[in-house]
């Protein structure tokens, strides 16, 4: 009945979170208002009931990665590790909307990675055993069984890139990102959380190597654990503690088209033509590709990138050649050596680090916040993300992932 | 689509380029320990500003050379050969 009457009159909504002036002192400091840094915060508060910490944003919430990704959720990654990890997250974000009272729209619709040669047809194949053994559903089908998944698509032997099979994975899926995004911020808002948004960091203030706290463009801040959750400027923040990163950061574009009738259930990923293809609630399809082929921080689209993917969508389906893109945009994709990302403490005491997360960090946004939170609060590297430190690099302990999430979503 | 002054073929367009990365030295292998060899490896300065950093001209003259770009607004304001020496007018790493 309220949102009836706010609804109708579009006045005396309730805010959602609170806007507060930033205090001199926090317990933690979560540099980035996506689903990263509210997460964290989210479950610092709700699992281990710290309350004095703050979310602190250059932009506004959700304006980074989380609010420029394609929004597709899955857990079908090649090693281990990833496996595990990312089925977490995909646990969390299936009770997400019960958890935080807020329509996330978590629509598992089954997720298709197509391979159009032996090489990754091969690749699909162990992808799926390591995703069976772990205890995540994922397949390699037939072309056949994908034609009746996506009857739209061509799946005939005449074309350039012909359709060997896919991996079918039925627990992925879409999700709208600004719901969940927003429902962090409020659950964490609820649970006394202060989110600052237009507040930039400047500088990392450091003792004796250890974080002493923040300046930021609204003032001094002190806070003994500082949480760095930036995706696209991971460096930047990082190197005013001091840390250095193996981290290079492009821009990756997308693109939605104008809405249409429901007719593609499910989601559809081409390594081969560097594509992701996904049809909305709303009915506009969200195409994705694979990052800019040079590293920069400029988030303007292209035209080469349209073209490129106009082409590479219609070879798939060519039926949707009269559509019109409404709209694209860039994100910018911190990539690691490795495709894994960075989760955990780093050479400065109290800095700790949850960055590098390419192009699959949306997905993984409650799992990592969840460990994250485990790790401020607890002092010690939970489990699930113990392999995805920082040392890794140099201590020979690449995590894979290439295979799997270097352009497939 | 950028265009980027190949030092030997005049101005092209990016997509005849592949970056390849951050200019540098490669330290002496047989005096460094694993971390070290590592960092060298796969730590990135990643800046945003001016940078100076190889590409190489792939479907063109086939050549490196050293180009001066400005990661934020992708302008490239020098390239050069390798080796040859910067410009006095160009300070590479400023902002």
């Amino acid at each position: 009945m309220g949102l009836l009457g706010h609804g109708l009159f579009q006045q005396d909504w309730p805010r959602a979170w609170r806007t507060t002036e930033l205090k001199p002192q926090y317990d933690v400091v979560v540099i980035g208002a996506g689903v990263h840094g509210l997460a964290t915060a989210y479950y610092l508060a709700r699992n281990h009931g710290a309350r004095q910490v703050a979310v602190l944003d250059k932009g506004y919430i959700g304006g980074g990665g989380s609010g420029r990704n394609t929004a597709i959720i899955r857990s079908n990654y090649l090693t281990p590790e990833g496996v595990r990890f990312y089925d977490r997250s995909v646990g969390l974000y299936r009770s997400l909307a019960a958890e935080l009272n807020f329509n996330v729209m978590f629509a598992q619709r089954g997720h298709l990675t197509l391979a159009h040669n032996d090489s990754s047809l091969r690749t699909m194949r162990w992808r799926a055993e390591v995703n069976k053994l772990e205890g995540v559903q994922s397949e390699v089908i037939s072309p056949a069984d994908v034609k009746a998944l996506v009857p739209q698509m061509d799946v005939s032997s005449g074309t350039r890139y012909p359709v060997l099979g896919a991996l079918y994975h039925p627990p992925g899926g879409i999700i709208r990102h600004d719901a969940v995004n927003w429902g962090y911020a409020r659950a964490a808002d609820a649970l006394g959380v202060e989110i600052h948004q237009n507040t930039e960091v400047l500088a990392i203030s450091l003792d004796r190597g250890r974080v002493r706290g923040v300046n930021t463009s609204k003032g001094k801040v002190s806070a003994p654990v500082v949480v760095n959750c930036t995706a696209g400027w991971a460096s930047l923040v990082a190197e005013m503690a001091g840390v250095s990163l193996p981290i290079v950061t492009h821009p990756l574009q997308a693109a939605v088209t104008e809405p249409v009738k429901m007719f593609l259930q499910a989601v559809v990923v081409s390594g081969s033509l560097h594509v992701y293809v996904s049809q909305t609630d709303r009915g506009e399809l969200v195409f994705g590709a694979s990052t800019d082929p040079y590293p920069s921080y400029s988030m303007r689209g292209s035209l080469e990138f349209t073209e490129e993917l106009a082409s590479h969508v219609l070879e798939l389906m060519p039926g949707i050649a009269k559509l019109r893109v409404l709209r694209q945009w860039a994100g910018l994709c911190d990539i690691t050596p490795d495709f894994s990302p960075i989760m955990g403490v780093t050479e400065v005491e109290g800095f700790l680090v949850d960055v590098g997360w390419g192009t699959y960090g949306f997905k993984a946004g409650p799992a990592a916040g969840e460990s994250m939170a485990e790790l401020v609060a607890t002092g010690k590297t939970p489990e699930l993300i113990a392999a995805f430190d920082l040392a890794r690099f140099f201590e020979g302990r690449l995590v894979g992932e290439r295979g799997a999430a270097a352009v497939g979503h | 689509m950028i265009l980027i002054p190949c030092p030997y073929c005049g101005p092209r367009n990016s997509d005849e380029f592949a970056h390849w990365g951050e200019g540098g030295a490669r330290p002496p292998v047989q005096d460094i320990g694993p971390a070290e060899w590592r960092a060298y490896l796969y730590i990135r300065r990643n800046r945003a500003g001016w940078t100076t950093e190889t590409w190489f001209h792939r479907f063109g003259c086939a050549r490196f050379f050293v180009a001066e770009r400005n990661t934020v607004t992708n302008e490239v304001r020098t390239t050069r050969s390798v080796g040859s020496e910067a410009p006095p007018s160009a300070s590479p790493e400023e902002g």
